[in-house]
């Protein structure tokens, strides 16, 4: 397993696009935090580009890159080498490098620029978010055997979690404003692991006060450690879950 | 009959000049009751001069005109169980004293300073630490209340007592004082034609401005900063608010500047910075919000849809999260030559004034005034995609609620 994840890692050094990755998120970074010299502002703008950027690029990267190395895998599987093992080395391999991308572009600034819970929350959640949409990355990779649907279905993927699935939400919240629904709120939050990170992060900003203005309930439990190891546990879920799922499917797949 | 009436004259002048004569200034020393025996002793026009120490001494009445001075270094101590100066006499002055440990009390109030009924009291450059009450004004006229140091560790909202307190009370002069840690910091109840200046208030657990049915009152160059819910002015008319910071009033349920009911008022010059709500405005009637700073605030302005005739010109709106807040649709409040640090149009004559007008009301604020809940996509995505849709095509934002001149660049105030 650990001669295919470096070989990954190799490939994927070779490939350059993590590169280009870790320069843009550092230029996007420095840039940022240097604007205001208001750190608090300048990690909520972080935040924004963190939700944005990670899911569409890690999604989008690792299926493509799991598309293009199917000859690759195919090849390691005629060796005596599980599927499983297979699979989650490619993973770690693709996951590993896409962390380090992160935390090489967004990590080093911020800990040059401000530190902090917050700052440090920040990178937590964006890390979960890469490997999380990586793993999502890997089951539509087993899910799909055509590459231009897995790419379609990626895309989709992304912008569900990052845009469609807070309309939703809103929609929702319209619809059934007159009951007490904060509590299934919370529920419903940990279905997508993009809010999850971004409450994660906002409420250890100061701006934590205008979400507890308004909804008590969010703030007081998310607030609370008990909050925090809740929303760490629901985003493990979102990495563990889809990786199960794949190594289950890809074990009885048709190669 | 001439002589008798010349007897009388010549006998008030005597009296008065035996008064005058007898002003006499007293050094008082530490001992028990050595105040006490001091003060009864005294007459009217004389000075007591307390010598450093602890004084632990308590409920001293005085009802006659003196003035009791110290050098800062003269404590009183009312040992966190009584009451210490009950004032019942006109013009009468305390000066450079430390008054400490006012005690609790359910039936009454003890104050550290008690006015009750008098007119022309000064109460200069005290030190009142620790105490229930500091200073309580009660149906008091025309005192001064001057650079005082007001302190109190017990940050208790419900118990607590407040740093200033005054109740029917009219001309007074409030300037210089610094209050913290107390109920509220300075409060005001019936109290009229005040000139509130200079004071600073910081991290009083409730208020740091706190009053009501107080009309024609002035309040300048003060600064209020870090307090539990800010400033709070209700069912009041003519109140004037100039060159004033709002500070830090940052919490769950803290506000820059709360109005109620207020009537034919003026907010001038003001500085709010990083409140969770600026100025929250709830049936005010002709209220002028002119030439102020909102910066880096929540909210910068809540304006329910009851508050009517009032006009906010010449403000400067930088950093807020939301600039204006408002729950209904009907607007009959004027914004104009405002600017807003979020306003995107264009000035294609050079008069320096936007040609398009400026919505202040994103439809994010609109949907979480009307369901809380909705707060919790702040900062989504999603949000921000509908505030710049709503921009380009308005349809659930208040359109009667908008600035028709808006100034391109930061105005100088």
């Amino acid at each position: 397993m650990k001669t295919i994840i470096k070989y990954v890692l190799l490939d994927l050094l070779k490939n350059k696009t993590i590169l280009v990755y870790t320069v843009i998120l550092a230029a996007l970074a420095v840039s940022v935090l240097n604007m205001d010299n208001n750190n608090s502002k300048g990690l909520l703008s972080l935040l924004n580009i963190t939700l944005l950027f990670v899911p569409i690029i890690s999604i989008l990267f690792s299926t493509i890159y799991f598309f293009n190395s199917v000859e690759f895998t195919e090849l390691l599987l005629a060796q005596p080498i599980k599927r499983k093992t297979m699979l989650l080395a490619e993973y770690t391999g693709v996951a590993f490098a896409l962390s380090i991308a992160y935390i090489a572009g967004v990590g080093i600034p911020v800990s040059i620029f401000c530190s902090g819970l917050a700052a440090f929350t920040l990178l937590v959640s964006g890390l979960f978010l890469t490997l999380i949409f990586s793993a999502l990355a890997l089951l539509i990779f087993v899910l799909f055997k055509d590459k231009t649907k897995g790419i379609g279905a990626a895309i989709i993927t992304a912008l569900f979690f990052t845009l469609l699935f807070d309309g939703l939400l809103l929609s929702f919240i319209y619809s059934f404003s007159d009951y007490p629904i904060d509590k299934p709120l919370l529920g419903l939050i940990s279905l997508n692991p993009v809010d999850l990170g971004r409450i994660l992060v906002l409420l250890q900003l100061d701006v934590a006060v205008m979400m507890g203005y308004s909804g008590a309930l969010f703030k007081k439990f998310l607030g609370s450690a008990t909050g925090s190891i809740y929303t760490i546990a629901c985003m493990l879920f979102w990495i563990i879950i889809p990786l199960v799922i794949s190594v289950r499917v890809f074990k009885k797949k048709d190669l | 009959m001439n002589s008798i009436r010349a007897f009388t004259l010549w006998s008030v002048l005597l009296c008065l000049d035996v008064a005058v004569c007898f002003a006499t200034t007293t050094k008082v020393y530490p001992a028990p009751n050595s105040l006490h025996y001091a003060i009864s002793n005294a007459h009217k026009g004389d000075t007591l001069v307390l010598q450093n120490g602890v004084y632990k001494e308590h409920d001293l009445v005085i009802q006659k005109k003196i003035v009791i001075t110290g050098n800062g270094a003269a404590i009183i101590d009312a040992e966190n169980k009584f009451q210490a100066f009950l004032i019942y006499s006109d013009s009468v002055a305390i000066q450079g004293l430390e008054i400490r440990n006012i005690g609790k009390a359910g039936m009454i109030d003890m104050a550290g300073i008690r006015i009750v009924n008098a007119k022309g009291v000064s109460i200069n450059n005290n030190k009142l630490l620790n105490n229930n009450f500091a200073i309580y004004l009660q149906n008091a006229s025309q005192c001064n209340i001057l650079d005082n140091i007001i302190h109190s560790d017990f940050k208790d909202e419900v118990n607590g007592g407040n740093g200033i307190h005054a109740w029917k009370s009219d001309h007074l002069l409030i300037k210089g004082n610094t209050v913290s840690g107390h109920r509220d910091g300075i409060y005001f109840e019936f109290v009229t034609d005040s000139y509130i200046t200079g004071n600073v208030s910081f991290s009083n657990a409730r208020y740091g401005l706190h009053f009501m049915f107080s009309h024609d009152d002035t309040y300048s160059g003060n600064t209020f900063k870090d307090n539990g819910a800010g400033v709070a002015v209700m069912y009041s008319h003519g109140v004037i608010m100039l060159d004033n910071n709002f500070l830090q009033n940052w919490g769950e349920a803290s506000y820059g500047l709360l109005l109620k009911e207020i009537t034919d008022s003026k907010i001038e010059h003001n500085r709010f910075i990083k409140n969770t709500v600026g100025i929250h405005m709830e049936g005010t009637t002709r209220v002028d919000v002119l030439k102020n700073l909102f910066q880096d605030n929540g909210w910068a302005l809540r304006v329910q849809a009851s508050c009517s005739g009032s006009n906010f010109t010449g403000n400067n709106f930088i950093g807020n999260s939301f600039d204006v807040a408002t729950n209904g649709t009907m607007m009959l409040n004027f914004f104009s030559h405002n600017y807003w640090d979020k306003y995107d149009g264009y000035d294609l004559d050079k008069n320096s004034i936007g040609d398009v007008p400026y919505y202040p009301v994103s439809v994010y604020s609109v949907i979480s005034e009307k369901i809380p809940s909705a707060m919790i996509l702040y900062h989504s995505f999603l949000t921000d995609i509908m505030d710049k849709v709503e921009k380009v095509l308005p349809t659930m934002i208040p359109d009667k609620l908008k600035d028709d001149n808006p100034v391109m660049k930061k105005l100088k105030l």
